[in-house]
C-alpha cells in the first residue's frame, strides 16, 4: 500500500499523460491552450506535493514558478495572442487522429522501456514517474511533428518543457534553482519571441498555417 | 576580473545598443564593445596560460586551455565580424533592406549573442551551459529573421523549432547527468552539475544512465552543431540571415555547440569505459561529411553552398573528436580554429559579392575579380583554404585527421576522402565561375572593409606553415584535457 | 456445487432477466425527465415486449433457419453472461466456469450471430447495419480486453467474481490505472449498447443507425427476444462495470443470506445511479457522425492501454 503523497503524485503523473494525449488529439486551438494550462497546474501540484513530502524549500519555489509561468503567464499570453490574431479556427492534423494516438501509444511504450533502467537506479520516492515524464516529452514532440499551425507547434514546445520539468522533479527532486530560473527565463523569452513571430508570419503569409512555409527546400 | 570584463562587455554593449542603437554611430559602438571583449579575452587567455586553469565565483566559472582557446577565438571572430558588419550593414541600409530600428535590434542581439556564447564557454555548470545555448538560439532567431522576408521568417521559424526541440533533448540529457551525479554528490546546492566536480567523479558515475544521457545530449547539442540528419535548419538560417550573422553562426555558434558535446563526451568516456560516445560521434560526423558533400552539388544559392560546407567541416571535427587521442584532438582543435577563421572570411567576401550582384544566386554572380579585385581574390583564396589546399591551415588539420583515421580506423579513410573530393569539385567549380569571367555586377555604395578577410586568411596561412611553439603547446594541453 | 448454489445461481439469472427491461425503462424515463418530457413510464419496455409476444411473426420469404434461430441464440448468450457476471453474489458456481476473456468471447459470439442474421435476408439495410456493427465491435473489443487485463493484473485473477471480491476488500487508494480503465469501459459500454454518442437507439434514420438497421426484418416474438436481449446486454455491461469499479456491497456467496439483504438494495441503488448517469451522458452529448466512431473507440482503446501501462510502470 503506497503512502498518500506517492498516490497523489502517481495520479498527477497519470493525469499529465492523459492531458498530453488530450492535447495530441485536440483540434481547437483555444481548448489546446486550456489543456496546456491544466497540465501546468497538475505539474505544479505534483511538484508541490513532492516539496511537502521531502521538505525541500527550493521545490516550493519551483512549484510556485511553474504555477505563475505555466498556469497564469503563458496561457494568458497565448490567449491574448490568439484573440489579437483572430486565430480561433480549428487546427487540423496531418495524420488522422486514431493513427496519431496509436503512434503516441508506441512512443509511450518506448519511453517506459527506456526509463525503466534509470528508474531502477533512482532513490527518489517518485522514480516511477520518470517514464511518464519522458513520455510527455515524446508526445509533445509528436504533436510538433504532426501539426501544421504555428500556435499548436508552440504549445507542443511548451508541453515538452512541462515534461522536462516533471522529469527533473521525478528523477532528482528538481534541478538547482539557478538552472530552473534560467530555463524558465528562456521559456518565457522564447514564447514572447514566438508571439512576435506570429505577427510576422501572418503579415508575410496571411495565415498562421505553416504549410505555406515550404519555399526553403532542398531541390 | 578579466572574466567580469569579458562577460560584462557584451552585456553592457547589448543594453547600450538596445537603448541607443538608432544613432548613427551604433555600428562603431558595436565594434568598440567587441574590441573590448576581444581585449578581455586576450587578458584572460594570458592569465590562464601563465597561471593554469582557474575556477572563480563560487566555482561557477571554469577556464582551462580548452575553453579559453575557444573564448579567444570567439572574441576574435566576434571582433572582426563587427568590423565587417559596419560597412556591410550600411550598404544593406542603403539598399533599403533594413531600417534604423532593425539595426538597433541587430546590434543589440549581436552583443547578446556574443554574451551567451561566452557564457556557454566559460560556465562550469552544465545547466547554465544549456541555458546559455538556448539563449544563443533565441538571440540568433531574431537575427536570422532580421529582413522580415517570407523566406527569412520561414528560416527563423524552422531554426527555432528544430533547435528548440533539439535543445530540449539536451536538457533531458542534462537532467539525467544531474541525476547520476546527485547520487554521488548529493543534490544540495548545485555542485552536482559543476563540470569540474563531475569530472572528478566521472569514473563512478553510472554507465547506463550516462550512456542514455549522452545520446540525448549528442542529439540535442548535435542539432546545433548541424550534424546530419538534424542539419536542416542550418542552410536556411545561413542563407536567409544577414551575412555577418551567417559568419558568426558558422564560425562561432557551431564551435560552441561542439564544445558542449565534447565536454559531455569527456564525462561519458570516463564513466562508460567503452567507445560508445566516440563511435556515436564518429558515425554522426561521417554521415554529415558525406551528406553535406553530396548536397553541395545541388546548391544554387551561394550562402547555402558555404553553409553545407560548414556542415561538412563540423562533421570532420566531430569525427576527429570521436576518434579521440592526443593527435586527433589536436587536429580537431586546429580544425575548429582554421575553419572558424576561414569560413567567416569567406562569408565576408560572399556577403559583398551578393551585394554586388543584388542576389545570392550563384548563376547570376560572374567576374567578381573585375569589379572588385579584393573581394574576388579574397573569395578565391578563402575557398582554396577551406577546400584544404596546402599551404593553408585546413590542409594541416585535415591531413592530421586523415593520418589518424588511417591509423586507427582505416575503413573510414576512403569515406572521408570521398567526401572531401566531392566537396572540392562542387565548391571549386562554382567559385571559379563566380570569380573569373565576364562581369555583370554593380559597384557598392560604401567601400567594403576587407581587412578582416585578409587578416583571417593570413592567420590560417600561418597556421598551415608554422604553428608557434606556445600555441602548439596550448593545443596539446587542451587535447590532453579532452583525453 | 450444492443446492443452495444452484438456487442462488438461478435466482441471479432470473433477477437479471426480469430486471433488464426495468433498467432500460429507467434510463428512458430519466432521459425524458432531463429533456423536460413526461416519459412513457418505467414499465414501458415490458408493455412493448408483451405486445410483441402477442403478435404473429412475419418472416421474409428467403429467410434461412439461421434467421429464426438467432433471437434464441442472442437471448441464451446474454442469459449465460448474466450467470457469469456477479450482480448479487460473488461466489456462485457458474462464476468460476468462465473468466473475463471468455465473457468477451461470449459477447462476440452474440454479435456475430446477429450480424449473420442481418445479412441473411440480403436487404441493403441489414448488410449496412451488420458492417457498421462489426466495425464498432472490432474496435471496442480490444479496448474491453485491455480494461479486463488492467483489472486482472491488479487483482491477480481473470475471473470476474474474484476481481470484484478482491477490489471490495482492498483498502481505499488512488488508482490512476483504474480511473483510465473505468473511463475506457464507459466508452465501450456506450458503443456496444448502441447508445448516444455512437448510435441512437431511438432513431430509424438510415444514415446513422447501426443496431436498428440489423433488426429491421424481425417482428413479433423474434423482435421481442432481440429487444429483450439488448436490454439484458445493457444490464450485463452495467453489472460488469459495477463489479469492476464499484464492487462494494456484493454478497460473498450463496450461503450468506444476510449478504443478500445488503446486496439487493445496494445493487438496485447502484443500477439506479448508473441508469441516471447514462441518461445524463446521452442528454449532454450529441450523436457523432459515424466516421467519428473509430476516433471515439480509439480513444477508449488508448485509455485502456494507458491504464495498463500506468499500472505496469507505477504499480498503482
Amino acid at each position: 500500500m503506497a503512502p498518500l503523497p506517492l498516490q497523489i503524485i502517481n495520479l498527477c503523473a497519470a493525469l499529465m499523460l492523459l492531458l498530453s494525449f488530450a492535447m495530441l488529439s485536440q483540434r481547437r486551438v483555444l481548448t489546446l491552450v486550456d489543456l496546456f494550462a491544466l497540465q501546468g497546474l497538475v505539474l505544479s501540484i505534483s511538484i508541490g506535493v513532492v516539496a511537502w513530502n521531502t521538505g525541500q524549500p527550493h521545490l516550493y519555489y519551483s512549484a510556485g514558478l511553474t504555477f505563475v509561468l505555466k498556469v497564469v503567464a503563458l496561457p494568458l499570453i497565448l490567449h491574448r495572442l490568439i484573440r489579437r490574431l483572430d486565430a480561433r479556427w480549428e487546427s487540423e492534423t496531418l495524420l488522422n487522429i486514431p493513427t496519431t494516438l496509436m503512434a503516441g501509444l508506441l512512443l509511450v511504450m518506448f519511453s517506459f522501456a527506456l526509463a525503466q533502467p534509470i528508474s531502477e537506479l533512482a532513490t527518489t520516492l517518485t522514480r516511477g514517474t520518470l517514464g511518464i515524464a519522458l513520455a510527455v516529452v515524446m508526445l509533445a514532440f509528436l504533436m510538433m511533428i504532426t501539426r501544421r499551425k504555428a500556435v499548436t507547434q508552440v504549445v507542443g514546445f511548451l508541453a515538452m518543457e512541462n515534461g522536462l520539468f516533471f522529469a527533473a522533479t521525478s528523477a532528482t527532486y528538481g534541478m538547482p534553482m539557478v538552472v530552473e530560473l534560467g530555463v524558465a527565463l528562456d521559456v518565457l523569452v522564447g514564447t514572447v519571441i514566438l508571439g512576435i513571430f506570429f505577427f510576422h508570419i501572418r503579415e508575410q503569409f496571411d495565415s498562421l498555417d505553416l504549410s505555406h512555409m515550404e519555399s526553403l527546400k532542398e531541390d | 576580473m578579466a572574466l567580469l570584463i569579458l562577460l560584462g562587455m557584451p552585456l553592457a554593449g547589448a543594453l547600450l545598443l538596445g537603448l541607443l542603437g538608432e544613432r548613427r554611430w551604433a555600428p562603431e559602438l558595436n565594434v568598440l564593445a567587441s574590441a573590448g571583449t576581444f581585449a578581455a579575452s586576450g587578458w584572460l587567455t594570458w592569465r590562464v596560460i601563465s597561471d593554469g586553469p582557474m575556477l572563480v565565483w563560487n566555482q561557477q566559472f571554469f577556464m582551462d586551455p580548452f575553453n579559453v582557446f575557444l573564448v579567444a577565438l570567439t572574441a576574435l571572430v566576434g571582433f572582426t565580424t563587427a568590423l565587417f558588419s559596419r560597412p556591410y550593414m550600411r550598404i544593406e541600409e542603403h539598399h533599403g533592406r533594413v531600417n534604423r530600428r532593425r539595426l538597433r535590434l541587430y546590434h543589440s542581439m549581436y552583443q547578446l549573442f556574443m554574451f551567451s556564447m561566452l557564457l556557454a564557454l566559460t560556465t562550469n555548470n552544465m545547466g547554465i551551459l544549456w541555458v546559455a545555448m538556448e539563449g544563443a538560439t533565441l538571440a540568433t532567431v531574431l537575427l536570422v529573421s532580421l529582413y522580415r522576408t517570407p523566406a527569412s521568417i520561414e528560416a527563423a521559424w524552422k531554426y527555432f523549432i528544430l533547435c528548440g526541440v533539439g535543445i530540449s533533448q539536451a536538457l533531458f540529457g542534462t537532467i539525467l547527468l544531474y541525476f547520476a551525479a546527485s547520487k554521488l554528490l548529493g543534490s544540495e546546492g548545485s555542485s552536482a552539475l559543476l563540470w569540474t566536480h563531475l569530472d572528478q567523479i566521472r569514473g563512478q558515475l553510472d554507465p547506463t544512465v550516462l550512456s542514455i544521457a549522452f545520446v540525448f545530449l549528442l542529439v540535442g547539442y548535435g542539432t546545433k552543431v548541424g550534424l546530419a540528419p538534424l542539419h536542416n535548419w542550418l542552410p536556411d538560417a545561413h542563407a536567409e540571415g544577414p551575412t555577418p550573422v551567417s559568419a558568426m553562426l558558422s564560425g562561432l555558434l557551431l564551435n560552441v555547440a561542439l564544445y558542449a558535446v565534447v565536454r559531455c563526451k569527456v564525462l561519458v568516456e570516463g564513466s562508460v569505459h567503452s567507445s560508445l560516445a566516440g563511435n556515436l560521434m564518429m558515425g554522426f560526423g561521417l554521415l554529415s561529411v558525406l551528406l553535406a558533400a553530396f548536397l553541395l552539388w545541388r546548391q544554387k544559392d551561394i550562402k547555402r553552398l558555404f553553409a553545407y560546407s560548414s556542415i561538412e567541416h563540423m562533421g570532420i571535427a566531430t569525427f576527429a573528436f570521436g576518434m579521440g587521442g592526443p593527435v586527433a584532438n589536436f587536429a580537431a582543435l586546429l580544425h575548429m580554429t582554421v575553419h572558424s577563421l576561414t569560413k567567416s572570411s569567406i562569408f565576408f567576401t560572399v556577403g559583398h559579392a551578393a551585394q554586388n550582384a543584388g542576389t545570392q544566386t550563384m548563376d547570376k554572380i560572374r567576374g567578381l575579380v573585375t569589379i572588385s579585385p579584393t573581394v574576388g581574390w579574397g573569395l578565391m583564396l578563402g575557398t582554396l583554404a577551406i577546400l584544404g589546399m596546402p599551404p593553408f591551415g585546413v590542409f594541416a588539420s585535415e591531413f592530421l585527421i586523415l593520418i589518424t583515421a588511417m591509423h586507427e580506423h582505416p575503413w573510414t579513410t576512403p569515406i572521408l576522402l570521398l567526401g572531401l573530393g566531392v566537396a572540392f569539385g562542387a565548391i571549386f567549380s562554382r567559385v571559379q565561375a563566380m570569380v573569373f569571367g565576364e562581369t555583370n555586377l554593380q559597384r557598392l555604395p560604401h567601400p567594403p572593409v576587407l581587412l578582416p578577410v585578409f587578416a583571417h586568411l593570413a592567420l590560417v596561412l600561418m597556421l598551415g606553415l608554422y604553428i608557434p611553439p606556445h600555441l602548439a603547446a596550448w593545443y596539446r594541453e587542451a587535447a590532453r584535457l579532452i583525453g | 456445487m450444492n443446492i443452495t448454489g444452484v438456487t442462488a445461481q438461478c435466482t441471479e439469472i432470473a433477477m437479471s432477466v426480469a430486471a433488464a427491461p426495468l433498467l432500460l425503462g429507467w434510463v428512458n424515463q430519466c432521459r425524458a425527465w432531463l429533456q423536460n418530457r413526461r416519459g412513457p413510464g418505467l414499465l414501458q419496455p415490458y408493455r412493448q415486449l408483451r405486445k410483441l409476444f402477442h403478435k404473429d411473426a412475419v418472416l421474409a420469404a428467403n429467410a434461412s433457419p439461421l434467421f429464426r434461430l438467432v433471437p434464441y441464440v442472442e437471448f441464451a448468450s446474454m442469459g449465460l453472461a448474466a450467470a457469469i457476471i456477479p450482480s448479487l453474489w460473488t461466489g456462485l458456481p457458474f462464476g468460476a466456469a468462465a473468466d473475463t476473456i471468455a465473457l468477451v468471447g461470449l459477447f462476440a459470439t452474440a454479435r456475430l450471430f446477429l450480424a449473420l442474421a442481418a445479412m441473411d435476408i440480403g436487404t441493403a439495410f441489414g448488410s449496412l447495419g451488420a458492417r457498421r456493427e462489426m466495425l464498432v465491435g472490432f474496435l471496442a473489443e480490444p479496448a474491453l480486453l485491455m480494461v479486463f487485463f488492467t483489472t486482472s493484473l491488479i487483482a491477480n485473477s481473470t475471473s470476474l467474481p474474484t476481481i470484484a471480491d478482491s477490489f471490495a476488500r482492498h483498502p481505499l487508494a488512488l488508482y490512476p490505472s483504474l480511473a483510465f480503465a473505468g473511463v475506457a469501459f464507459l466508452m465501450v459500454l456506450l458503443a456496444e449498447n448502441a447508445r448516444i454518442p455512437v448510435d441512437n437507439p431511438a432513431t430509424h434514420l438510415e444514415l446513422t443507425m447501426i443496431h436498428e438497421a440489423m433488426v429491421l426484418e424481425y417482428s413479433a416474438r423474434h423482435l421481442a427476444l432481440i429487444e429483450w436481449s439488448a436490454a439484458l446486454k445493457l444490464f450485463n455491461y452495467a453489472c460488469i462495470g459495477l463489479a469492476l469499479f464499484l464492487p462494494w456491497g456484493l454478497a460473498q456467496g450463496p450461503a450468506d443470506p444476510g449478504g443478500l439483504l445488503i446486496a439487493l438494495p445496494a445493487t438496485a441503488f447502484k443500477l439506479l445511479l448508473v441508469g441516471a448517469g447514462l441518461a445524463l451522458i446521452e442528454t449532454l452529448n450529441a450523436k457523432m457522425r459515424l466516421f467519428r466512431a473509430p476516433e471515439f473507440l480509439a480513444t477508449a482503446f488508448l485509455l485502456a492501454v494507458l491504464g495498463l501501462l500506468v499500472h505496469l510502470l507505477l504499480g498503482s
